[in-house]
């Protein structure tokens, strides 16, 4: 299973932001090591947040997103308490899920 | 679709090797069908040049929007692997944001989708090989529009 | 958000056209824009996850005595690690020395877990195969300073002696280079490639600046960097010896930088190219 995510979410003006903090090596799989081998390619390739059930923001990534990936999305709606789930899945097949409740 | 969320299954399967994460995603509703990942789009993401990437993309002929489309990236990047890029639209109805890196050896580095609710705005960070051009990709109302911006990326000194 | 953007850019346009007149007379404006670059990566902030397994660290029961870390007094009593780190380095009265944060941690995981210390200081720093524990745990303690005024003592005899000492060895040319701290940190407005240098002898604004960012996150090394580590490269790049871990040469010159950086709100770790 992978790592933790850092994620916050506030409620703002029926607006929520959402900041999410992935922790993953994300290797291009171009780099290579002191002795000249190829480190292989070891990426999320896709991540997905909900709220409620319902998918607020999907997005699929490549190689050239940075180590601990970040990403800043709002959507419509949200209320103090109420959780966003968000879910990573690497192309090793390795995921992640971590929930937070809205802060006001 | 549902080839898709067999794979999706399998992968947690192996990862976790229990019913345990697999109930959880199930109550978390991500396995459902409504709400499996989209598949992830291979060909686009191992595109080496923009036309192909833009191919990939099902982009046929994007229309050049400075205006309806805000491309925030700083002018020059302390450090190439990590350069962050803020796309935002005042479109109606986004439905997908993509950024990619003209000179990158993958040129397409991200696409979002947005749904219904979610605002036209998207942050992330980006790994910059070389100085190059960000480009914007957006679609809204089923027509792609189109913005690009050059970053510089300069080698690192020493302290700090 | 969208009108603000716009807002934004038009204020970035208006930036970018004033600097391009001046351009040609000083170089304000890559220092300018290197400046909003560090502003815009200034969220999220990767550290948090070394902050995280330095807690954990810190509770975790370990070594020999299968003991946690929560009785160590950083200064503050036992167990107490809020705003401990604005006031380090400082004198520890059962030790009989001033100590810096990591050369306190490894006197509490010596005594409270029975760890031996040429262990702990053979890997005193995270590398890209393996993190460090005692690197972990000094990004989690300083964490729990942020926002807090740094208020480093001299009072105490010792520590004002280390203050000296420090500020000596900052002064102290050596080595094939003939170089000092000083050569590249006693004069403002000096660069080297796009990095401005801080003086970090005579303005105090750069020396608060920082050594309230450290430790920080290296974008470019993808790992957070504690500020025995920071110090080491400096030596390193004057072509010095290599400093042994914590020693009393590498806490004097910490106390010396600590005192000129006293007054302004700690704010690591940091997050840095």
């Amino acid at each position: 299973m992978g790592k933790p995510m850092k994620i916050r979410a506030a409620v703002k003006d029926g607006v929520t932001e959402v900041k999410i903090l992935m922790q993953h090596e994300m290797e291009t799989g171009l780099r290579k090591e002191a002795d000249g081998t190829l480190v292989p390619a070891w990426f999320i390739t896709e991540v997905k947040a909900q709220y409620q059930g319902r998918t607020v923001l999907e997005a699929q990534f490549g190689q050239s997103i940075s180590k601990n990936p970040y990403l800043l999305f709002h959507f419509k709606g949200g209320a103090a308490g109420e959780k966003v789930t968000v879910s990573w899945v690497d192309n090793k097949g390795d995921t992640r899920t971590d929930e937070v409740a809205i802060a006001a | 679709m549902s080839m898709e969320i067999d794979l999706g299954r399998r992968k947690m399967l192996k990862v976790s090797g229990g019913a345990g994460l697999l109930a959880l995603f199930g109550s978390l509703g991500l396995l459902q069908s409504g709400a499996a990942l989209a598949e992830w789009n291979k060909n686009a993401f191992s595109a080496k040049n923009m036309d192909e990437a833009l191919n990939a993309l099902g982009v046929i002929v994007p229309e050049n929007n400075a205006a309806s489309i805000q491309l925030t990236v700083p002018e020059i990047a302390e450090n190439g692997s990590v350069v962050p890029v803020t796309v935002s639209s005042s479109l109606p109805n986004v439905e997908q944001i993509s950024i990619l890196v003209d000179k990158n050896p993958n040129v397409l580095a991200a696409n979002f989708t947005i749904p219904a609710g979610t605002e036209g705005m998207v942050t992330t960070r980006v790994k910059m090989g070389q100085t190059a051009n960000v480009v914007a990709l957006v679609k809204a109302d089923g027509k792609f529009y189109r913005v690009a911006k050059e970053v510089k990326v300069t080698a690192g000194g020493c302290g700090g | 958000m969208n009108t603000s953007n716009v807002n934004k850019a038009i204020l970035m346009l208006a930036l970018a056209a004033s600097c391009t007149v001046q351009a040609a007379e000083n170089e304000t404006t890559d220092s300018d824009r290197i400046a909003a670059y560090r502003e815009m990566i200034s969220d999220g902030n990767p550290a948090e996850f070394d902050e995280m397994r330095g807690e954990e660290l810190w509770k975790t029961a370990a070594g020999p005595n299968q003991a946690t870390l929560e009785k160590c007094d950083l200064g503050k009593g036992p167990g107490v690690v809020k705003g401990a780190y604005a006031e380090l380095p400082r004198y520890f009265k059962d030790t009989g020395k001033v100590q810096d944060l990591e050369s306190r941690l490894l006197t509490c995981m010596t005594t409270l877990q029975g760890l031996k210390e040429e262990d702990i200081s053979a890997k005193p720093f995270a590398s890209e195969k393996k993190a460090s524990d005692i690197s972990s745990l000094t990004t989690y303690v300083v964490g729990q300073s942020k926002g807090i005024k740094m208020a480093v003592s001299v009072k105490h005899p010792k520590e004002k002696e280390a203050y000296e000492i420090g500020k000596r060895i900052f002064n102290y040319r050596a080595g094939p280079y003939d170089f000092a701290c000083s050569t590249c940190h006693a004069t403002s407005g000096v660069r080297i490639r796009m990095q401005d240098l801080p003086n970090l002898s005579s303005n105090k604004k750069d020396a608060q600046s920082a050594y309230t960012s450290w430790p920080a996150y290296r974008v470019s090394q993808g790992l957070t960097r504690s500020f025995q580590w920071r110090l080491n490269d400096c030596f390193r790049q004057q072509r010095f010896p290599e400093p042994k871990f914590a020693s009393e040469a590498t806490v004097a010159l910490t106390m010396f930088l600590a005192v000129s950086a006293n007054g302004a709100k700690y704010d690591g770790p940091g997050l840095k190219r």
